[in-house]
């Protein structure tokens, strides 16, 4: 039990205490970061050796399998894990804050059913087949229907709702308009087995066998997310008040509204377009670091930036092992390896509620 | 459906009882002396109403059409048990036991809807949350992938890995009482690792049996008759009254943990005794027909919003879900053509009516 009056300097003594565990938090995992981005580089059905690793990055050659091996495969893989990995946790954190909705995952406004809706369309009519077409067409999906999910959560009402409405009518808009596009999306595949094909492949949600060009294509978009994101953590700190409160404090709330939503339609989109949808790290981290910050969203969306990409770096790892010396896709392993955590950080004793 | 209302006398008024006005009208109902009461919306009653007719008249539309289409008062005579032998098979023995199952399955779903969004107080809450649905699909994948079972087979296994994996998730849960949070927490990782489990078995699969496992996936009414019809409306006879009787502790559970003890509601019996029921409504109809998604989901929302009441209602849902199954199984094997599993067609269905409603309801 909370004690409900605590004199000042306890506060204070419980604010430091939460700053010193997150710092130490932080170091740790950028630590973590670095050894797993090694290790992404290193393991593999091939390993190569660390010295290697350090020749193909700083002295490349083309005429050894090793060094191909290294910056062709698996350099992509490791830069889409920590970008991608950051792009959903953040994501996941900043509609969660913005909804005030502890089931809310990026997919909710759309961004999944868009990018596969398109995914599928390309494959189904168009009969393309590669992944990095894929991108474009996943990418043009999640923006567009994004878009159309804010379009109808809006429709005659303005960002600033009434009452606080629209944050649940954008929350049901999107399941809605996702469940529409699904729908279509399965008739279309269950009459046309090479779409049924192609889409159970995408719909796991890989960071294996991507080129370099998807990792520059997307690196843009999710680095102004992330720092759209940051930016905006102090006003999502007073929306978690709720809106009159809010108000009060003297936060913009279509603003940050705005900029919320453009954050995760950018993060989330380029995410998905890239790697598929591996959404339960969007929806596992924030949940699991909250419980160690507390609700400041300025130490939660950082903590998500770190821990997000280690849990999907630590997935696509362990996916090249459990099956070596074949694979097990990373968005498979997410689910596997994060659940687990998740469930036994919900049983602990301090574990509130949003 | 509601109260015989021959039994029912009209409320009066005692001189003493100042009339309370509620903003709106309402019918009240005593039965038992007063040891039984309801107090009906009027709104929800005409909305029941209409929803009542229009429920027949999609399910005579349903009685009429087909691959040999039957003049209406045909199908009436046939439904009197008169008329061609052919004619009264095809409406009787064909025709009613399929409109009759849409009905009731989609009356099953719009109540656990309902029964999961008011326990979670969350417009996205559905069996969903207690990983039934992904429990069930892992059950019958592992049927129809490993042992190629048939539709009796699938079932079962799609009921014990649903009845399997809310339990384990309620287990899970469990610390000294569960809390709704939590419930929802370990609802989201189990679920997370079954559906990964599922989309892996699916991509392993030989082609064409990943595609008719995603068919029952979908959910799909194809095939289904009087065979079923019998148990699943034994069924929901123990289940649906059972519900409504706690439709009274579910409203005080809506106002909080404590509100709910101090109004003398016994908060945890009542969570589980719901969550049971809402189950084994999600239960019988995934074991008849698939995971139909959507329904309960939307259904509740839908209802709310047509009733204006301030949450969701165990009865208009359960009307509001069988109208829209009826409708999208009316629409799965006439609009397009070829035949599709009806659950494709309650999402496309359900969604654009809500979208509708979500549209309108912003322009005021």
């Amino acid at each position: 039990m909370m004690a409900l009056s605590v004199d000042a300097g306890d506060r204070a003594a419980a604010v430091k205490r939460v700053q010193t565990r997150s710092l130490a938090m932080a170091v740790f995992g950028l630590v973590l970061l670095v050894v797993l981005s090694l290790s992404s580089l290193v393991l593999g059905a091939r390993p190569v050796a660390v010295s290697t690793v350090v020749d193909a990055l700083f002295a490349y050659d083309g005429n050894l399998v090793d060094h191909i091996v290294v910056m062709d495969y698996r350099l992509p893989r490791t830069l889409l894990s920590l970008l991608c990995g950051a792009a959903f946790g953040v994501s996941g954190a900043l509609i969660q804050a913005a909804t005030r909705n502890p089931l809310a995952d990026p997919g909710i406004l759309g961004v999944n059913a868009g990018a596969a809706f398109f995914v599928t369309l390309a494959v189904g009519l168009f009969g393309v087949q590669s992944i990095d077409a894929y991108l474009w067409f996943a990418l043009l999906g999640a923006v567009l229907v994004t878009l159309a999910v804010y379009g109808l959560g809006m429709a005659g009402g303005t960002m600033a709702g009434r009452g606080g409405a629209t944050p649940v009518r954008l929350v049901l808009a999107g399941v809605a308009l996702s469940a529409v596009l699904g729908g279509i999306g399965s008739s279309i595949t269950l009459l046309n087995p090479q779409a049924f094909d192609a889409m159970r492949q995408w719909s796991i949600g890989s960071v294996a066998g991507r080129n370099m060009a998807v990792v520059i294509a997307i690196g843009p978009l999710i680095g102004i997310g992330l720092v759209i994101a940051l930016l905006s953590a102090r006003s999502l700190n007073a929306v978690a008040l709720g809106e009159d409160l809010a108000r009060a404090l003297g936060a913009s709330l279509v603003r940050t509204r705005i900029l919320t939503l453009l954050a995760v339609t950018l993060l989330a989109g380029a995410g998905t377009a890239a790697c598929g949808p591996i959404g339960f790290i969007g929806l596992m981290v924030p949940h699991a670091v909250r419980w160690f910050t507390g609700p400041d969203q300025r130490l939660i969306l950082p903590m998500t930036m770190i821990y997000a990409p280690v849990l999907l770096l630590i997935a696509d790892i362990a996916g090249r092992l459990v099956l070596y010396p074949g694979e097990l896709e990373a968005g498979i392993v997410t689910a596997f390896l994060g659940a687990p955590v998740l469930i036994a950080l919900s049983r602990r004793r301090q574990a509130g509620g949003l | 459906m509601t109260v015989p209302s021959s039994r029912s006398r009209p409320h009066s008024h005692p001189p003493h009882s100042p009339k309370i006005d509620f903003g709106r009208a309402f019918l009240t109902v005593r039965l038992l002396s007063d040891r039984l009461s309801w107090r009906l919306d009027g709104r929800a009653l005409i909305l029941m109403l209409v929803l009542l007719g229009l429920t027949a008249a999609l399910a005579g539309l349903s009685l009429l059409s087909g691959k040999y289409p039957i003049a209406l008062d045909q199908v009436l005579w046939a439904l009197a048990g008169k008329g061609e032998d052919m004619v009264r098979m095809i409406v009787v023995e064909w025709r009613l036991p399929r409109v009759a199952l849409a009905i009731l399955l989609g009356a099953a779903l719009g109540t656990s809807g309902a029964i999961f969004q008011s326990l979670t107080r969350n417009p996205l809450g559905s069996p969903d949350i207690i990983g039934f649905s992904a429990g069930s699909y892992t059950g019958a994948l592992m049927v129809i992938l490993i042992f190629s079972g048939g539709y009796y087979e699938t079932a079962l296994g799609a009921l014990a890995g649903g009845i399997i994996t809310a339990t384990a998730v309620y287990l899970l849960a469990w610390r000294q009482g569960v809390e709704g949070f939590r419930l929802i927490v370990v609802g989201i990782g189990v679920a997370a690792m079954l559906s990964a489990f599922n989309a892996w078995m699916i991509r392993e699969a030989d082609l064409a049996v990943a595609m008719a496992a995603a068919i029952w996936g979908a959910g799909s009414l194809n095939g289904l008759g009087t065979e079923q019809l019998l148990p699943v409306a034994l069924m929901l006879c123990v289940l649906l009254p059972l519900t409504l009787f706690l439709s009274r502790p579910m409203r005080q559970l809506e106002l909080g943990e404590d509100a709910a003890l101090a109004s003398g509601v016994d908060a945890g019996r009542t969570r589980l005794l719901l969550m049971v029921l809402g189950v084994a409504l999600t239960a019988l109809v995934t074991a008849s027909a698939g995971p139909i998604s959507f329904i309960a989901l939307c259904a509740p929302q839908i209802a709310r919003r047509m009733t204006r009441s301030a949450g969701v209602a165990l009865l208009p849902s359960a009307l509001t879900g069988g109208l829209m199954l009826l409708a999208a199984d009316w629409a799965a094997q006439h609009a397009l053509g070829v035949q599709l599993p009806v659950g494709v067609m309650t999402v496309s269905i359900g969604g654009v009516y809500f979208l509708w409603l979500l549209i309108r309801e912003g322009r005021k």
